[in-house]
Order: structure tokens, then C-alpha cells, then sequence
């Protein structure tokens, strides 16, 4: 089976690692350092986080690669970055560069409609979004080491990141109780491989870790998706587009950390001011929505 | 039935977790001081040692879990062997000072260079080791037995009721090591 051989192992491997910990958005070296410093379990190198490239347009493409090799010549905790939905060629070039995980992703523009990258191909490990069961295993099936929820990236809203951990969770509980033969009609239903619908069928589980990203602005938001079912957070634009980057990094960890914990959930949100301004859903058309891109 | 905490501030806890209780220990997961009154041992699993690090600081972890070891048995992996060591570099960051070992940071290199090997010596024979962005113990002290190498260096090490490795047996079924420490309790 695809996920116990060995070089699988070791990509979910680095992923389990990242477990109960932020991953942070970061755009340049000096970003970077404070993510660190804040505690983060690894950083994302990109060019623009959401909330811009959601204000300025344009074709979202992968960083520019000296600035992820700045970003890496400076932190000791490990490096993503992101490739277009079906851009191989950008994910190979993130490879040899050496970057620790691939996220291919909806917020760039996608390089395919029809296609995302063949992940078994790479010795680098992917991690990718989704809104549902479908989509994550179909994902993983492509070699996804990762999956992460969409949510809405950029919105500073958690209600999509919300809506997809819960749908995640709850089609993945229905599984558990269906016969074998109701399985092989999921599978179809799904659109995924009957084989990692087995699997989740008797694990409860994703056969990768499933973490959750895209609107989390908020100690609490990280702790409600975490509460949710979510195995560690990505945050976006909610850190550096907040007024108080180095407090708000700092109280997201600890939130991820303790999110059982009111009390220090309570004093996690204490220092802070105001978060990133937010958008509701009622304003983002469902065409500029980032959610939709990826098949 | 001996219990085991786990440290569950942020890492592949939930494995050491379940690799607990599958050798046989109770385990519980341990964030806060007051945690760490009602176990007999503890494991410190892989993850980021930086992460650890900080959390530690920020919630006055660091004092109490250093006493915690030097009274009890203590296992870490990956991170957790960098933070039991004497000292560690690349970069230099501080350390609970519970080994005589000298640790390098991602000695292997990137994810690139993560990799799973067999490995054994005098205290284990042939085991699978997953070792990702792992780290290299570069010394150690006369007081540290080294239970198993790989390409000639230690990558399992004890230390009086301490145990040190720079990769993960809990990404393993192989519960061999997690018993080991278990009979030190």
C-alpha cells in the first residue's frame, strides 16, 4: 500500500513532527526570525500572504527563490513553500532548492484545471487543501504527506476552515460504521481510491495528519479547529497583518499548545490588540473565492 | 502499572503515546508543572526543539522539568535528545543539561536528507530507524554508554536511568526500546 512504503513513512514522518505546533507565513528572513522566536514549528515562504494577493490581483506564483533561500539560510526549524495547483515544474525547482514540504496550493494562481501535481514522484513531501473527505483522499492518493483544511485564506474568518474540519471529521465518522460493500459505494460517492476509504473506515483517521488552515486570526480560532478535530494550525495572513505580530505569534502557539485550557487560553488572548481586519463571506463572490480552486 | 508522561507541549506525542502503552506503561500526556508530580518517568518526543524551548520559558517549564530528570528517568527523542544534552550547536541554543552529550542540529541536513536505515550495536540488535531532519551526536561523556550507532556515530545512548535517541522508534512497531525504558522505571 502507498502509505506504509518507506519513503512515505519518512515525508508523514516530518509532518507528525509539526504536530500540536503553527506553521507561520512568512515573506522575508526577518519575518522569519520572529516566527521562530515565537516558537512556530516551521515557516511558509511566500511572496504575499493571502490577505495581499487577495487586495492586489494578479498571478500568484512561488516566492522568488532568493527570498526562500534567505528565509533559510536564517531559521533552524523548517522551510515550506508554496507551488500553483499543478505547476510540477515549480515543485521541482522548490526540490532541488531543498525546501522542507510543498504546499501546493489554492492560494496561488492554479497552474492546471484539471490536474494537481503527481506527489509520489518527489522526494519532497506535499501537503495539500481540502474542503472534504473526497478531496483529501483524493490528494493523498497523488502522494499528499499532509492534508490541511482551505478555509477561506486571507478572509481573517474562521467560519470556512470550520465548516471543512467539521465536514472532514463527520464524513470520516460515517465511514466507521458502513459495511464493507457500502464502502465500495462511498468510494464512488467520494471520488477516492477504495483502498484509503477502507483505511479510514477502520481507523477513524486520515492515513496522514490532518491539520487546519486558512482564517485563523485568533489564539481562540487556532483552538477551535484544533477542538475540532485539527492536529496542529497554519496561519496566514492573521499574524503578520495583525498590529501586534510578535504578541499575537507568541499567543497562537501557546493557544495551539493548551487549546484544552481556558485559563491559558485566557491569558494567551490577554495582550492583544486588534486582529487583521476581517472580510465576511457575504463579501467575497464566490468566483474570488480561493477555497474553489483544486479538483 | 508504571505511568509514563509524555511531554505534550507541542510534537509526535501522540505516538511516544500510543508506543507507550502498546509496550505496556500507562501513559499521560504532561503540559503543565504540576503535571509532572504524578508519573514515574518521561519521555520528551520528536518535534521542533525551538518550539519546546520557548513553551518550556513561557510557561516556567524549563526548572521544573530539569529537577524532573535528574530524579527520574527521562527518554527523549530527536528534539527531545537535543534538549537532554550538555550542549548543542548549530545553532547553540540552551539545553536541560541531563546528558554528557554533545548534539548537532539537523546533522544529517534537510527533509531531503531524511532517511530510514537499520541500525544496532551492543545494547540493541538490528533495528529500523527513522531518523527525519535528525539531529548527530557528535561526543560523549564517560558516564554515557552508547547502545547503538550508525555510520559511526551514537544514535542510542544511556545514561545512568537516562536514554537518548537521535531518531524515532515511536514511528515504529518495534516497542523494544520503549520496553527498555519502561524496565528503568
Amino acid at each position: 500500500m502507498l502509505y506504509l512504503d518507506e519513503s512515505f513513512r519518512v515525508k508523514v514522518g516530518l509532518a507528525e513532527m509539526f504536530k500540536g505546533g503553527v506553521i507561520m507565513d512568512v515573506t522575508n528572513a526577518e519575518q522569519a526570525l520572529i516566527a521562530e522566536k515565537a516558537g512556530a514549528a516551521a515557516v511558509m515562504a511566500l511572496e504575499r500572504v493571502p490577505a495581499d494577493i487577495r487586495k492586489e490581483g494578479g498571478v500568484a506564483r512561488m516566492a522568488p527563490i532568493r527570498k526562500i533561500r534567505e528565509i533559510m539560510e536564517t531559521v533552524s526549524i523548517p522551510v515550506m513553500a508554496k507551488a500553483r495547483i499543478g505547476h510540477f515544474m515549480e515543485a521541482r525547482v522548490l526540490e532541488a532548492l531543498g525546501v522542507d514540504y510543498i504546499d501546493e496550493s489554492e492560494v496561488l494562481t492554479p497552474a492546471d484545471e484539471e490536474h494537481h501535481i503527481d506527489k509520489r514522484q518527489f522526494k519532497v513531501p506535499f501537503v495539500c487543501g481540502a474542503r472534504n473527505l473526497g478531496e483529501a483522499l483524493r490528494r493523498i492518493a497523488e502522494g499528499a504527506a499532509m492534508i490541511r483544511t482551505k478555509g477561506e485564506a486571507g478572509s481573517g474568518n474562521i467560519v470556512e476552515a470550520v465548516r471543512h474540519i467539521r465536514t472532514i471529521v463527520k464524513e470520516m465518522r460515517q465511514l466507521t460504521v458502513l459495511g464493507q460493500e457500502e464502502l465500495v459505494h462511498e468510494a464512488k460517492n467520494l471520488g477516492a481510491p477504495l483502498e484509503l476509504v477502507q483505511y479510514v473506515a477502520a481507523h477513524g483517521k486520515l492515513p496522514v495528519p490532518n491539520f487546519s488552515a486558512g482564517g485563523i486570526a485568533t489564539p481562540a480560532d487556532a483552538a477551535l479547529v484544533l477542538a475540532l478535530g485539527a492536529e496542529a494550525v497554519f496561519v496566514g495572513s492573521g499574524i503578520f497583518k495583525s498590529d501586534d505580530p510578535e504578541a499575537r505569534a507568541r499567543a497562537i502557539v501557546k493557544a495551539t499548545t493548551y487549546y484544552q485550557d481556558p485559563v491559558k487560553l485566557l491569558e494567551a488572548s490577554e495582550e492583544l490588540g486588534l486582529g487583521m481586519a476581517g472580510l465576511d463571506m457575504s463579501q467575497i463572490p464566490e468566483s474570488d473565492r480561493l477555497q474553489t480552486r483544486g479538483w | 502499572m508504571k505511568r509514563v508522561g509524555v511531554l505534550a507541549l507541542q510534537g509526535d506525542f501522540e505516538a511516544h503515546r500510543k508506543a507507550i502503552e502498546r509496550a505496556g506503561g500507562a501513559a499521560v500526556e504532561v503540559r503543565t508543572a504540576a503535571g509532572l508530580d504524578s508519573i514515574d518517568g518521561l519521555v520528551i518526543p520528536g518535534g521542533e526543539s525551538t518550539t519546546m524551548l520557548k513553551l518550556l520559558d513561557l510557561e516556567n517549564l524549563f526548572e521544573p522539568l530539569r529537577e524532573f530528570g535528574l530524579r527520574k528517568p527521562v527518554f527523549g527523542t530527536c528534539a527531545g535528545a537535543i534538549l537532554m544534552a550538555r550542549a548543542v550547536t548549530h545553532p547553540e541554543q540552551r539545553s536541560l543539561e541531563l546528558m554528557d552529550l554533545v548534539v548537532e542540529r539537523n546533522g544529517y541536513g534537510r527533509q531531503l536528507d531524511s532517511h530510514v536505515a537499520r541500525i544496532a550495536g551492543p545494547g540493541l540488535d538490528d533495528f529500523e530507524a527513522v531518523f527525519i531532519r535528525a539531529p548527530i551526536i557528535r561526543s560523549v561523556g564517560p558516564s554515557v554508554r552508547v547502545l547503538a550507532t550508525y555510520r559511526d556515530a551514537p544514535v542510542l545512548v544511556e545514561a545512568g536511568r537516562r536514554m537518548a535517541a537521535t531518531f524515532h522508534p515511536e514511528l515504529t512497531g518495534d516497542l523494544r526500546i520503549h520496553r527498555l525504558f519502561l524496565e528503568m522505571l
